[in-house]
This record gives structure tokens, C-alpha cells and sequence, in this order.
């Protein structure tokens, strides 16, 4: 009973996609659905709530600022880091390489409670600052190192690919030209590079937005302060306030999936570049 | 040509206090607080019961995460490389979704389908079965945060052979099994091991969206993350980066191991090269 189609001579099609599409409707389409019906029951008032509570506004405002800032920041060390990755040859070079991805290996909480214990008042790093009297842990500072540190693998990796490909052809031709360092970096090499830089960057900021676990920790769970919107999602939970955190975790959901489409942008729009 | 010399030395400097700072220093002070009472406290908050119990569920989670997820990404990238058909686009998207959201809001729609709230609640509840608050939700929220893992590891490595192979295996009369064991894995080898390491490490770690789940039940549905927040909450730092030690020793074993398949397989890759 095997039909043997002209397009498909490679057996295994119906399983496979089968297989497949019962796999993802059960754990991405059915849930996804679940959540927007729930956020819909809520009706308009859940959604103005959780739109304009000025204690949830605040918690986006936290969680935006503070993911912004951490992609910024790693948008300027994964920049250098993978240059010197890759341009440059010196012992520990393997070493740095491969501890890259720790932050995606440790676990999250395990990272939250080693930041705090080190940006605290009594902490290695932090006992410093506050003898300065600036305060790190408890304070959007710290939200934003544990929002770097969960971050740092993306915007490395995501440069590191494209610098290692890049023809050095150009640069030579504008050394051999008698441009300055400067000039060869800003006008050949980083065009190269901003796809890449700006897809970590979404990346790093889509993936600190929803970031709990390593700043929980750091943050404290002082309101209009340091609350940031996953929080509030929890918080709302433990209330059984399920309209308003449903509510809340659509608006969220709404901003990563624009981010993520943006950067599908970015990336299409650089391949059709280096094609045409 | 005193500025050639300097600029590479300050990135350089530049790069290695930024990961010292950031990345060996949260390691160092995870061991220092670890055995800060000594190896007796350390070894008496490993070997707890809760400790123990916690470290079972996890080891679980992430099997199961890693079992469902490597089936899941064999046929989903089986199917999205080696055919064409309509809705190609739709499907690579809804595989990626676990990626864009965020762990907390996973769990929250765990709690929705599960929960008190759902429909589906009162037949729940009338069969006695228990998802969220339950091991059963642990195990679901961990598979869904790393569902996509091994797939998008895999689907650009099989793009990138092209069809080529299997179809003339397949013109020759080979079979499903043999065109998979004989053409296909060996160049999915390392991309498959690759992935089942990010994923095991993903699944070990997960925190936020096994924290909406878990209902916070101690030694019933605790995973080691959650007891590291459990005993962090209730002041036992020792206690709390001793069994943060744990973990990040699995970390820096996970680290390892992947290094060293990327390692072999650009050894394998330059080989086949020449």
C-alpha cells in the first residue's frame, strides 16, 4: 500500500509530520490557545487593569529599562569579547571561550543567590560599592547584572560566526586605501556586523524580559522599585488572581513575539543583502 | 606601532576581567559560602533527605525532558528538512514559541489547563489525577521550556546536507531504518549529542516556570532549584550553596562535555574536509 509520490521518493513523511504536528499541538498550540481564551475571559476590564494599575505599569517599566540596559551592556563586552575571541591568540583564550555558555548551564536560581550573595552590603563586590554608599543588590542595579549575566552567551554568539567569516580581503584593501583603525572598524567591519548584533540584541533583551529565577533574587520584591513583571505574573498567582495574571502574561507575550518577529526581520533582510 | 601593540592588550585585559567578574566569581562564591561551615555541614545539607528526594525529581524531569524533546526533534526536523508541504512556515514558528516565552508565563498556563479554574478541572479532579502542584506538572512545564532544543539544533544541520543522500538511498531501496542509520545519523551525530546536553542542562536548571507549577510542596514536588530557594528563603545559606554546589558542578561537567563534542566535531569536520 506504499504510494511513492514523484516529490516525496524519502519514506517516512506521514509518521514523521504526524508525529510532529500531534507533538506541537499538544505542548505549544493547545496551551497557547488555553492562555488566550483565559485572558479573554477576563474581558476588557482585566486587560485596562493590567494595563493601567499603576503598580503593574511600574513592574513593565522596571522589567523594560532593566532589559535594555543588560542587552546594551552586552552589546558593548560581546562585541569585545568576540573580537578578542577571534582575532587574537593568547593563553586562557580557550578557556574564556568555552565558559561562554556557563550562564545557560547554571542553573538560574543558582546564579541569583551567588550574585546576590556577591553584590549585597556584606558582599565580595558589594561591600565595596556600599562604603561608597551605593547600594547594589535590592536595587535596579542588580536587576540588571543578573539580566547581564543570563545574557552575555547571546550577543557573543551570535557576532563570533560572522567575524570568523568575514573576508579580510576588505580590510586590507582599506589599510592598502590608508584608512585609520577607526575608520576600517566603523566602516567595514561594523556594518558586517550589525545583523548580528542587533539579533543578540533582541535576543538578550526577549530573553531578559522574561527572566525570573537569577533576579529574584537580587531584586527584592519592593514595589514600583524593583518588581518586574514576571514577578507580578507570580504574585498575582499566589493571590489566585488568574484574569489579571493571565492579562499581565499576554501583554508580555505580545512584546517577545514582536521582538522575536523583528528579529526574523533583521535576519531575512541581511540574507536577501548578502545574496543580492 | 606602539598603538598596534596596545590595543589588543587593553581588549584583551578588557575581556578577561569582564568574565572574571561576571561569570568565575558568582562559581567561586558558590563554593566558598558552600563549605564556609566546613565539609560536615556541607556534606550533612547534601545528603538530606529533602536534598535527596529533590535531586530524584529533578534527575526525572530531565530525562523525561530529554527523552520527549530528542524524539520530538528527530521527527520534527526529519519531517520540516526532508519534505516540502504546505504550512512548513507555520509549524517551524509554533516550534519555536517555547523560546519567546517567558518561563513564569509556561507555568501560569500549566495552572490554567490544570488547574482549579479549567474546565477540564472537575474531570480532574472526579479521576483523582494531579498535574500542577504535582510531579506530573514538574515533569510537563520542564519538557515544554526545552521542547525546542534539540529540533532547532538539528533542523539546520539536515538543511544544510540537502536531500541528496537520502534520496538516492532510497531510489537503491533502502528502507526508513537503514536510510536513517546508515546516511542520516551519522552526520546528526554530534548536532544530536550537541543538543541533548544544552537541553539536559535547560531542564536541570529550570526555575520559573517549575516554580509556578510546584506549589512549593517540600519533598513532594520540590526540584533542586526550588530547594536551593526554599532553604535560601528560610535563611539556610549554608545549606542553600551546598546544594547550589551540586548544580553548579553538574554546570561545569555539562560545560565540559559540550566543549569537548564541539571539539571532536570540528576535528571530524576538518578531516572530512581533506
Amino acid at each position: 500500500m506504499k504510494r511513492h509520490s514523484a516529490k516525496r521518493i524519502i519514506p517516512g513523511f506521514g509518521v514523521s509530520l504526524g508525529l510532529t504536528t500531534s507533538f506541537v499541538s499538544m505542548m505549544v498550540l493547545i496551551p497557547m490557545l488555553f492562555l488566550a481564551v483565559q485572558s479573554s475571559d477576563a474581558g476588557w476590564s482585566g486587560f485596562r487593569q493590567a494595563l493601567s494599575d499603576p503598580r503593574i505599569l511600574a513592574g513593565y517599566e522596571v522589567s523594560f529599562l532593566c532589559s535594555f540596559a543588560a542587552a546594551g551592556i552586552n552589546c558593548v563586552f560581546g562585541l569585545i569579547l568576540a573580537w578578542v575571541l577571534t582575532r587574537y591568540r593568547f593563553p586562557g583564550r580557550r578557556l574564556i571561550d568555552g565558559l561562554i555558555e556557563l550562564p545557560f548551564a547554571l542553573p538560574t536560581a543558582v546564579a541569583g543567590i551567588a550574585l546576590t550573595a556577591l553584590y549585597s552590603d556584606k558582599g565580595w563586590i558589594g561591600s565595596g560599592f556600599a562604603a561608597a554608599g551605593i547600594k547594589i543588590a535590592y536595587t535596579r542595579a542588580g536587576i540588571i547584572i543578573a539580566m547581564t549575566f543570563i545574557t552575555l552567551p547571546f550577543i557573543v554568539r551570535t557576532i563570533q560566526p560572522v567575524l570568523e567569516q568575514l573576508d579580510g580581503a576588505y580590510e586590507e584593501a582599506g589599510r592598502m586605501l590608508g584608512a585609520s583603525r577607526e575608520r576600517i572598524f566603523r566602516k567595514i567591519i561594523l556594518p558586517e556586523l550589525t545583523p548580528a548584533i542587533l539579533t543578540g540584541f533582541g535576543l538578550a533583551f526577549a530573553r531578559a524580559l522574561g527572566e525570573y529565577g537569577s533576579v529574584v533574587f537580587i531584586a527584592g520584591t519592593r514595589p514600583f522599585k524593583t518588581e518586574i513583571a514576571p514577578l507580578l505574573i507570580m504574585s498575582k498567582l499566589e493571590q489566585f488572581n488568574y484574569d489579571e495574571s493571565a492579562a499581565i502574561a499576554l501583554v508580555m507575550l505580545v512584546v517577545s513575539f514582536t521582538v522575536m518577529f523583528g528579529i526574523n526581520c533583521v535576519q531575512s533582510r541581511a540574507a536577501s543583502f548578502s545574496k543580492g | 606601532m606602539r598603538k598596534e601593540v596596545w590595543i589588543p592588550r587593553l581588549l584583551i585585559a578588557v575581556s578577561v576581567l569582564f568574565i572574571g567578574v561576571m561569570l568565575v566569581l558568582p562559581l567561586v562564591v558558590v563554593l566558598a559560602e558552600a563549605f564556609s561551615s566546613g565539609l560536615n555541614a556541607f556534606l550533612r545539607a547534601v545528603t538530606d533527605p529533602y536534598t535527596l528526594k529533590a535531586l530524584r525529581l529533578t534527575l526525572t524531569a530531565t530525562v523525561a525532558a530529554v527523552l520527549i524533546n530528542t524524539l520530538f526533534g528527530l521527527t520534527a526536523a526529519w519531517a520540516v528538512t526532508r519534505f516540502s508541504f504546505r504550512g512548513k512556515g507555520i509549524l517551524s514558528t509554533l516550534i519555536d514559541i517555547p523560546f519567546a516565552v517567558s518561563p513564569v508565563i509556561a507555568g501560569l498556563v500549566f495552572i490554567l489547563i490544570f488547574g482549579r479554574i479549567s474546565p477540564l478541572h472537575p474531570f480532574l479532579d472526579a479521576h483523582d489525577i494531579k498535574v500542577v502542584f504535582a510531579e506530573p506538572g514538574i515533569i510537563l512545564a520542564t519538557v515544554f521550556v526545552t521542547f525546542p532544543f534539540v529540533a532547532r539544533e538539528l533542523i539546520p544541520t539536515l538543511e544544510a546536507r540537502g536531500t541528496d543522500e537520502e534520496q538516492a538511498a532510497a531510489l537503491m531501496g533502502a528502507g526508513f531504518v537503514t536510510i536513517f542509520r546508515r546516511v542520516t545519523f551519522p552526520h546528526i551525530r554530534w548536532a544530536l549529542l550537541y543538543s541533548v546536553i544544552l537541553c539536559a542542562a535547560r531542564a536541570m536548571g529550570e526555575f520559573g516556570a517549575v516554580s509556578v507549577v510546584s506549589g512549593h510542596l517540600r519533598g513532594k514536588t520540590n526540584t533542586l532549584p526550588l530547594h536551593v530557594e526554599i532553604l535560601y528563603s528560610e535563611y539556610q545559606f549554608t545549606a542553600a550553596f551546598a546544594v547550589s554546589a551540586i548544580l553548579a558542578g553538574a554546570a561545569v561537567l555539562i560545560l565540559t562535555a559540550r566543549n569537548i563534542v564541539e571539539y571532536l566535531a570540528h576535528k571530524e569536520d576538518d578531516f572530512n574536509v581533506r
